[in-house]
């Protein structure tokens, strides 16, 4: 299993992404350079947290256009398992390859700290290996995490089954979202479950080391997907 | 070919949360402006466009709006075209 994780300036989360996915998850790991223009080779794809080109204009706005992004699209298309996190969810949601916005937290305040958040969609290629109704404890670290989609969107998203993740209490609970999040969504996935993005970093805790392993139950749902590329 | 000044006033939708303008709005009221009410916060991105007509530049400077300078999910735009 390959999995490549693309740095953009201003990417913050690449290094986390790429030291614990291949100590802890066991998958082989490549850096993907923004200019980059293929993405042969690899069998997944993590878009990671940090700020790409300072949250100019909008976060993610820009990214959606580096080169690189033109064969995630095709990625994306064909099936590939993309995940993004925090800013990665966030160039997603830019590139139209999610639904919906992230908006400025309704606290205004920068949000750093563990949260809970409880599983509705396990049959995305990043869920899996996860039960309806788990709840896992992850940090978040965003400014920009209120997402948001038109009432419309809304309907669409629920019916389908396109909210992967709540925020929650520890027993799973659903709680009003402390950044704003419309129906205290946390992640969502396309229509084919192949691409997620949530605001919490699971790749960020993947061993009790660094304080807690719950995003390893959810970053394994990996190993239970598709075929490894030749 | 003539430079035309744009001026693209980006607002959030209605019915769009804006904690900025909440923020904003408080702010006025801690400082005692009791009249001041309904703050939006958006912005306003300046930039020339090469094109023979106005009516060139707006259609150029729509399609810039729709695809980067606004994100239409959750904001709304407004041009002012002029020459330089």
């Amino acid at each position: 299993m390959h999995v490549g994780v693309v740095s953009f300036p201003g990417s913050n989360g690449d290094h986390d992404a790429l030291a614990n996915l291949e100590a802890d998850l066991g998958v082989t790991v490549r850096r993907v350079d923004y200019r980059e223009t293929t993405l042969v080779g690899l069998d997944a794809v993590v878009l990671p947290g940090g700020f790409s080109y300072g949250d100019a204009l909008r976060c993610g706005a820009i990214a959606r256009f580096a080169p690189i992004m033109t064969e995630l699209q095709k990625a994306a298309a064909e099936g590939m398992p993309i995940l993004g996190i925090c800013n990665g969810f966030q160039v997603l949601c830019e590139a139209h390859l999610l639904p919906g916005v992230l908006l400025r937290n309704k606290t205004l305040n920068f949000h750093c700290y563990w949260e809970h958040i409880r599983f509705e969609n396990v049959h995305t290629a990043w869920t899996n290996n996860l039960e309806v109704g788990q709840v896992l404890r992850l940090p978040i670290a965003h400014g920009e995490g209120a997402y948001f989609i038109d009432p419309d969107g809304l309907a669409r998203i629920e019916s389908n089954g396109q909210v992967v993740a709540r925020y929650s209490d520890p027993e799973g609970h659903v709680t009003d979202a402390a950044n704003g999040a419309i129906n205290a969504i946390a992640s969502v996935c396309n229509e084919q479950g192949n691409v997620v993005g949530l605001m919490p970093h699971p790749e960020r805790a993947t061993n009790d080391l660094i304080g807690g392993s719950d995003g390893l139950l959810m970053l394994q749902s990996l190993l239970n997907t598709g075929t490894p590329a030749p | 070919m003539k430079n035309f000044l744009v001026e693209a006033e980006i607002m959030p939708k209605r019915g769009v949360n804006d904690p900025q303008g909440e923020a904003v709005l408080s702010g006025l009221r801690l400082l005692g402006f009791e009249a001041a009410s309904k703050v939006r916060v958006g912005k306003l991105i300046r930039f020339q466009v090469a094109a023979e007509t106005s009516d060139e530049a707006r259609a150029d400077a729509t399609s810039m709006c729709e695809k980067l300078l606004a994100n239409p999910v959750i904001e709304e735009f407004e041009l002012e075209v002029s020459e330089a």
